[in-house]
């Protein structure tokens, strides 16, 4: 079923499906397990002529074990999952110094990508205003403020294995690195209103001197 | 109606009082299940038409829509095509021309169907036949007592949830449409009209859901005060059925859960109608879209085990009785229930890991969520423990409770992926947790209501419900469910976003297309096999083979009640002896005792 995954292009997305693969065998040991042992018992504990049931009220040392096996299992992922976790959402433990900050803003129905130009600061005179299409290069650290203007949107970009909602009034710090050059598709994943299917906009990947070509076009010097 | 009031004859009921404002715990219950009935098409048939939209992109529909002669060149070829051109010529704007203009769904209409089927289903279609039709009438006469504690209170709770349809069925036809910001909710979409163009139909959406909690929090109070109070002598708490523990813990939760609901709900009327900004980040305000979601969600999980606790205490009763068996550790059974219920109020934000919530909360809200994998593998393993040594008879109503345990065991395990914070951020909001949702809610609470029909069915209407139709409607609805709800993980996996109405605009979807067209087909046939229910259902309440009293010789109190059930329930109140599944105990010539059945032989234990 994991073959349908998109393709990974981030360097956190190889964590995460990992994640899914150890749960996806995990769940899919269990899965079995449980449904032969339904299908031998539906099967051996048929009905027969001349046979009763035996008169079992339950087993305390089962429970125990069952309840302990369980406990066992899910604490052990959970363990698993928080460095992940934290790596990819927690702001502290962003990367420093990122190669590229951009001001991502959900807006019905579009996202504006905004630059902050050659000063590094948002709110000058030199950002721009780019609607729909995200430009980064390859390999490098890039931090999104993320924040919407109207209603609740989500940055979701299936190869980064990457979503955050963006909400008004607020301004979330996004992080990713991209391993592969490309053009990827950024749907919204929050419902917005009636245009929200088709809210669509592109993540273009580029190498280090696709990209200088690409600064120098818009801010020339 | 009033031609039918000198007909009846005993009690001086008249008609009105005996079927409409009854105050009769299992006519109330009845009135439940033909409204959650009727409910679930409404729902249903809402699915349909937004599945179409996803597998056929902008395509008319079949049989209403025009013809695709009509759509490109203005020629009329079939009725349809002549009814659009009816619908174009007349001066007022038709609903169908807002909404769908030549049978294609729009956009906007499109959000409002899924909106209202998931609305419909949760609060209209699954609470009303668990809580209300099972709780209504099982309680009383599972516990041995002659009616509910609060019979007018019962009976309010039924018309206040009629009165909750209305507005909600107005809100249908109103200018603007009806709501349309999903069954969540999500503020700012749903608390200011400019976002949407929704207007009279999230204010009507708000009401009824305001109403439908008063009906509940009625019933709630009715179905916990009856359950401490009126249990017949000898019926211990360790001595009740669990499906009726199960419905006692449900009243608790409904109880404490509808209220923040009902609160939330007035928070989103005020912003809409009144200009306060609880729910909206503006200059002037102080209000967060975050608020709206903690508030819903702490509400909207325990809701969800409200939906699937009733459920797993039916299949409790399919899988004890069919397997000749005692349930394997009924003890643990009620505490993995109370643990569910408890923990359901410690895992709300799971909802919200891509929220902007606090990463450090997520972390948090994993490892609780985690913890209600360990009551749920109890109670799975308890059925099958169940199962195991029995002797087992394969009946109606046992194929549901199988299919109940094992269509849960696929969405408790689903769970796990969602409940796993990082692999939640690539598979929330897709159609992963639309798979999973339905395997709990769809696979496991209405396999349990199915087969719990069947199951009672004798004692609602003192008949049988066809064998053969019902065999067929299983294989049908099991075979179809799966069809429709398995490829949804794949298209998860695929990272396929919900509520998208057009799948084909973008690129990464595009090998979705056939699995889409699968899955549409699939929930046809699933709600088509759904009319064999109903016909069924109705035909059989007159035409049934008339059944005995205990036709599945069961144990429990509601079998000692003659069929049909008269008013008051019992002759004499029954003394209870023993707990609700001695089936198959050494000594006994028969492979079931009674609850009600006094000790006779020495030889057995006194418990």
């Amino acid at each position: 079923m994991l073959q349908w995954l998109p393709e990974n292009v981030s360097t956190f997305g190889q964590g995460v499906d990992n994640l899914f693969y150890a749960i996806y065998y995990i769940t899919l040991v269990v899965f079995i397990l449980v449904m032969g042992t339904l299908i031998v018992f539906l099967f051996k504990y048929r009905h027969q002529e001349g046979q009763r049931a035996h008169y079992i009220e339950g087993s305390t040392t089962l429970e125990i074990v069952w309840t302990a096996a369980t406990t066992v299992i899910v604490f052990g992922l959970a363990m698993f999952s928080y460095p992940q976790w934290n790596n990819i959402k927690s702001p502290t433990e962003f990367p420093d110094n990122p190669d590229v900050v951009v001001q991502v803003s959900g807006k019905q129905f579009n996202w504006d990508m905004i630059y902050p130009g050659p000063d590094n600061e948002l709110g000058t005179d030199d950002d721009l205003t780019l609607e729909n299409e995200l430009h980064v290069p390859v390999n490098a650290v890039v931090h999104i403020r993320l924040t919407a203007t109207d209603v609740i949107h989500s940055f979701f970009v299936p190869q980064l294995r990457l979503k955050q909602d963006a909400l008004p009034g607020r301004s979330i710090n996004v992080w990713f690195e991209a391993t592969k050059a490309g053009r990827y598709e950024i749907p919204c994943a929050e419902l917005c209103g009636f245009g929200h299917s088709g809210m669509l906009g592109y993540l273009n990947v580029h190498t280090q001197a696709d990209y200088d070509a690409w600064l120098q076009e818009r801010w020339p010097q | 109606m009033h031609d039918n009031e000198h007909t009846s004859h005993h009690h001086e009921e008249s008609f009105i009082s005996k079927y409409i404002f009854s105050l009769d715990h299992k006519t109330i219950g009845k009135q439940f299940l033909i409204y959650g009935l009727i409910m679930f098409f409404v729902g249903g048939g809402l699915a349909l038409l937004f599945r179409w939209q996803l597998a056929y992109p902008e395509r008319p529909l079949p049989i209403i829509g025009a013809s695709q002669q009509y759509m490109d060149e203005g020629e009329v070829a079939t009725g349809a095509d002549r009814m659009w051109e009816r619908i174009y010529e007349s001066e007022k704007e038709e609903w169908l021309e807002v909404n769908m203009p030549n049978g294609v769904i729009e956009p906007a209409f499109y959000n409002m169907l899924f909106t209202m089927h998931a609305t419909i289903m949760v609060f209209f279609v699954i609470v009303p036949i668990l809580v209300g039709t099972f709780g209504n009438f099982l309680i009383p006469l599972m516990i041995g007592t002659r009616d509910m504690a609060f019979p007018i209170l019962n009976m309010l709770s039924f018309w206040l949830a009629v009165l909750a349809a209305i507005v909600m069925a107005i809100g249908f036809f109103v200018p603007g449409g009806h709501a349309a910001a999903g069954w969540t909710g999500y503020a700012p979409l749903s608390s200011d009209p400019q976002w949407t163009g929704v207007d009279w139909g999230q204010n009507l959406w708000a009401i009824s859901l305001l109403i439908q909690g008063f009906s509940s929090l009625v019933g709630s109070i009715n179905y916990i005060t009856t359950v401490i109070n009126m249990r017949a002598p000898g019926m211990t708490f360790f001595r009740l059925p669990l499906v009726i523990w199960s419905l006692f813990i449900v009243a608790i939760l409904l109880l404490l859960a509808f209220p923040v609901l009902t609160s939330a709900l007035a928070l989103l009327i005020f912003d809409r109608l009144a200009g306060t900004t609880f729910f909206s980040a503006t200059a002037e305000g102080g209000g967060d879209p975050l608020l709206w979601q903690h508030l819903f969600w702490f509400f909207g999980h325990p809701e969800v085990y409200i939906l699937i606790l009733p459920g797993m205490g039916i299949a409790s009763e399919l899988i004890a009785v069919f397997s000749r068996k005692p349930i394997f550790g009924y003890r643990s059974m009620v505490y993995a229930m109370i643990a569910i219920a408890f923990l359901g109020w410690i895992v709300w934000g799971h909802h919200m890991f891509q929220s902007g919530m606090r990463p450090g909360l997520g972390s948090v809200f994993m490892t609780t969520t985690m913890l209600i994998a360990v009551p749920s593998a109890i109670k799975t393993f308890n059925w099958l423990g169940t199962m195991f040594r029995g002797s087992i008879r394969f009946t109606t109503p046992m194929l549901h409770g199988i299919a109940f345990v094992s269509m849960f065991v696929i969405g408790g395990l689903s769970g796990i992926y969602m409940a796993n914070t990082p692999v939640d951020i690539f598979i929330h909001d897709t159609y992963y947790i639309v798979a999973h949702i339905h395997y709990v809610v769809f696979g496991g609470s209405l396999f349990a209501i199915f087969g719990g029909i069947v199951f009672w069915f004798p004692k609602m209407y003192g008949r049988y419900m066809n064998d053969t139709l019902s065999k067929i409607h299983f294989w049908l609805t099991f075979i179809a469910f799966n069809c429709t709800f398995f490829p949804m993980h794949i298209l998860g996996v695929g990272g396929h976003m919900r509520r998208i109405s057009n799948p084909m605009q973008y690129e990464f979807l595009q090998g979705f297309e056939g699995m889409n067209i699968f899955i549409t087909m699939s929930a046809f046939t699933l709600g088509f096999a759904q009319l064999i229910l109903v016909f069924n259902f109705f035909w059989s309440m007159y035409r049934g083979k008339v059944a005995e009293q205990n036709p599945w010789q069961v144990n429990t109190l509601e079998w000692e009640a003659p069929t049909p059930v008269p008013h008051g329930n019992f002759g004499q109140i029954p003394t209870v002896y023993r707990g609700p599944y001695e089936y198959s105990v050494p000594g006994e010539e028969e492979d079931w005792v009674p609850q009600a059945q006094p000790e006779h032989a020495p030889a057995t234990s006194g418990d």
